[in-house]
């Protein structure tokens, strides 16, 4: 009846599968009460869980990635605890355990955190950027969304019921087969990437066909703003790697559940084709998770440059050289798999051109800011920290793509410091630059600075302390996820590896306390006009938090930072002659469904629980039934509401909020007369 | 029934026809056994190539002038894609076989 699930998998076997369990089961039944003692059900059910605006479904993946951030970071708090005092001894966490933690530290930070981060970022920017009211696929937004929401709720029940998988984050086989994990670890991985892939892929699907089709007139692809050409390239790049992980993952799930040998070592299996395959989308999914952050530092060094973006083509094509070229690269994910030199330098080189058009954006980001008047927001400040430490990053990057050099610092923690120092000053610092950046635009109010400069420094400093000395201890010949060990030279590096991490915790707690106090006060920092860093591209058209429907009427666009040229030309903030009706999406209980049936057929799926998980299959299907025939999924608002809206919207708006754009115009010869006296 | 709605009823019957052949040549090769090692591969390459490409025209009605440009280039890019990844993985895993065995 229950499968192989019984009372053995409740967590009674030690204290840290005990402390586990109750902070999960703690923060949930806290969550509940919270909502409760709010008496938010209602609201939050038929505003927020249920909606299809890309706007609220943007907060939502945001909300769910910083959530899941803490659980990773606390993760990553007990592996530098446990190696600052390992040394000799079995420290404080046992071998299993650690095993467990490394797994989902990795899982949950690509997976539940930069991915739900980076989808949220482009769902809330993406459509206001190209004049348009909705991606092309609401319903589908939000079915994503949960999809993403279940895997990352099978990672958490993992620390309850049940193990989760000690084959780390990559889980290569054999070693995460059935024969050397019978476990149930490896399924919740497996099942959780699954779901949240498929989720994944849906969204990049429907970000392509809303930048393809829904932009705004005269909006040509050369006029795009540098974040929506990001995201289109990360979502074509989400398109054509996911289905790989997919496959990969649904392989090895037939191997653990139905005995298949596609990567066993006997039978005919080949475990090398799993590395293979999974790097296929490994590699992509680096720049998946950068393209994103490239894209915001581009938007947050123009604006607070108070400068046009330079060599804006230059960017557009580096990010699409970018796009093809991470498809080139993945072997060198394995270089000492044992493949010939030929087959190792030609991964190599390709490895080592790709950094070209990244150097090529980080020379147009400094231009930008040459001779720019620079404004250190918070959004700014993580943009210049990401530029000098990312460069650090880089540079170690090229040389581990030398195959020789690789083949002596493979597995070690040099390449965890190289790829932590990619992913966190890459994308991380990148998606905080974007929530300092577009806050208003989402909720109507500024984040406050003091704190959000605090939790950069902490980052800042954090990330130096905790993985410059992994880098001398790669040298030093450590490897990379050691539970304990002997060399007493190693210590002090992990000490102070550990402090960094405690300097991150601020960082973290500085986050917290910044959405805390700017909440609190949030009356003093309200975006009246919407454009609360007098932005350049048309998110900042609309109102903040924009209407339902973005834009009352479509704007026209006549060149790159359309809304900059509209404030300099004066067209902005003017009252149309007429409104129209808008036709609206409507609210849908069908998302957060398929998402709990997604999230009960994976939990059926890892137990053995077969009924279960053919009644989740077949409700899901009945779902998609009544989906396909409701006949009313739009609903229509009048354009006298539309009208109500906008005229309360530009009635708040006094001149003295609008930006002095004086400073902007054209000057010289081009615009003035020419002066006499030259020849 | 109008003559634009024959003409796409003969394109589905041909693609059909064709991709039912496509299919039978592959079958026929391994179940007869008229063929062995690297030239039944080849073959059931090639065969499954022109399918996709028999699908794409006959079915999903793809041609050089009335499918959009774009459309034609992301198509163009999934090809590149397609064989960078499985020319790519061929490449190493025949190259590690080689090594290894």
């Amino acid at each position: 009846m229950l499968g192989r699930l019984t009372v053995d998998a409740l967590p009674f076997y030690s204290w840290v599968a005990m402390g586990g369990a109750a902070v999960t089961v703690g923060g949930g039944v806290a969550v509940f009460l919270l909502i409760t003692y709010l008496r938010a059900w209602k609201v939050l059910w038929t505003d927020w869980l249920t909606s299809v605006d890309h706007k609220k479904i943007g907060i939502m993946y945001v909300v769910l990635s910083l959530v899941m951030l803490v659980r990773g970071f606390v993760d990553a708090l007990m592996m530098r605890a446990q190696q600052a005092v390992s040394l000799n001894s079995e420290g404080y966490l046992p071998p299993e355990h650690f095993e467990q933690i490394f797994s989902s530290h990795g899982t949950i930070m690509i997976f539940f955190v930069a991915m739900p981060f980076l989808t949220g970022l482009i769902n809330i920017v993406v459509p206001q950027q190209i004049g348009a009211r909705d991606v092309a696929f609401p319903f589908l937004n939000s079915v994503s969304l949960w999809l993403t929401a279940s895997g990352a709720g099978l990672v958490l029940i993992s620390l309850v019921v049940g193990k989760f998988s000690q084959a780390g984050w990559t889980g290569y086989p054999p070693y995460s087969g059935i024969e050397y994990s019978p476990g149930v670890g490896v399924d919740y991985w497996l099942w959780a990437l699954i779901t949240s892939g498929v989720g994944s892929t849906l969204a990049g699907i429907n970000f392509i066909v809303t930048i393809f089709k829904n932009r705004c007139p005269g909006m040509t692809f050369m006029r795009m703003p540098m974040f929506t050409w990001t995201a289109l390239c990360a979502s074509i790049l989400i398109a054509f790697a996911f289905p790989g992980l997919t496959v990969v993952a649904g392989q090895l799930a037939l191997d653990r559940t139905l005995g298949f040998h596609f990567f066993t070592n006997g039978d005919g299996g080949n475990m090398m084709m799993f590395a293979n395959l999974l790097w296929i989308w490994g590699h992509p999914e680096v720049y998946i998770l950068i393209l994103p952050a490239f894209g915001i530092f581009s938007e947050v060094v123009a604006t607070f440059s108070r400068k046009r973006l330079f060599g804006y083509t230059s960017l557009v094509y580096a990010t699409a050289c970018i796009a093809l070229l991470s498809f080139t690269v993945w072997l060198h994910h394995f270089f000492t798999m044992g493949s010939s030199s030929n087959v190792n330098a030609v991964f190599g080189i390709a490895t080592m051109i790709i950094a070209v058009p990244t150097g090529v954006k980080i020379f147009d980001w400094l231009f930008t800011m040459y001779r720019g008047r620079i404004e250190f927001h918070p959004a700014m400040v993580f943009t210049i920290g990401f530029m000098v430490t990312f460069v650090i990053g880089g540079v170690t990057g090229v040389l581990l793509a030398l195959p020789p050099a690789d083949y002596l610092m493979h597995n070690s923690t040099f390449l965890v410091a190289h790829f932590h120092n990619m992913l966190i000053p890459g994308a991380l610092f990148g998606y905080f630059a974007g929530m300092n950046y577009w806050f208003p635009k989402a909720f109507g109010f500024k984040l406050d600075v003091k704190w959000g400069i605090r939790s950069f420094w902490f980052w800042f400093i954090g990330f130096y302390l905790a993985f410059m000395p992994l880098y001398v201890l790669g040298f030093l010949g450590m490897s990379r996820r050691m539970e304990h060990y002997a060399d007493p030279t190693w210590q002090p590096y992990l000490v102070v590896a550990a402090l960094g991490a405690l300097c991150v915790l601020c960082g973290i707690a500085c986050i917290a306390i910044q959405l805390y106090v700017s909440a609190k006060n949030w009356g003093s920092a309200r975006d009246i006009t919407g454009d609360p860093w007098n932005g350049r591209t048309l998110e900042w058209a609309t109102s903040s938090p924009p209407a339902p429907y973005n834009f009352a009427v479509l704007p026209q666009v006549g060149d790159i930072d359309a809304f900059h040229e509209m404030k300099i030309r004066g067209t902005a903030y003017q009252v149309p002659e007429r409104y129209e009706d808008i036709v609206m999406p409507k609210n849908s209980a069908l998302g957060p469904v398929l998402g709990v049936l997604a999230f009960v057929l994976g939990f059926a799926m890892i137990w053995y629980i077969w009924w279960l998980a053919a009644l989740c299959l077949v409700l899901s299907l009945v779902c998609v039934g009544i989906r396909s025939f409701d006949d009313e999924t739009d609903v229509i608002l009048p354009a006298a509401e539309v009208a109500r809206t906008e005229k309360a919207r530009l009635a708040q708006i006094t001149p003295d909020d609008l930006h002095d754009m004086r400073d902007f115009l054209p000057v010289g010869p081009a615009s003035g007369e020419i002066l006499p006296g030259r020849a | 029934m109008n003559h634009s709605a024959e003409r796409s009823v003969t394109t589905y019957l041909t693609g059909f026809v064709l991709a039912v052949i496509l299919t039978a040549i592959p079958f026929t090769l391994v179940w007869g056994g008229f063929l062995s090692g690297m030239a039944v591969y080849a073959v059931i390459a090639v065969a499954a190539i022109l399918q996709v490409l028999v699908h794409l025209v006959f079915f999903l009605h793809l041609d050089l002038k009335s499918t959009p440009a774009e459309n034609l280039f992301f198509l163009g890019f999934a090809a590149v894609l397609i064989f960078i990844m499985v020319g790519g993985s061929l490449w190493i895993m025949t190259d590690l076989h080689h090594r290894m065995m």
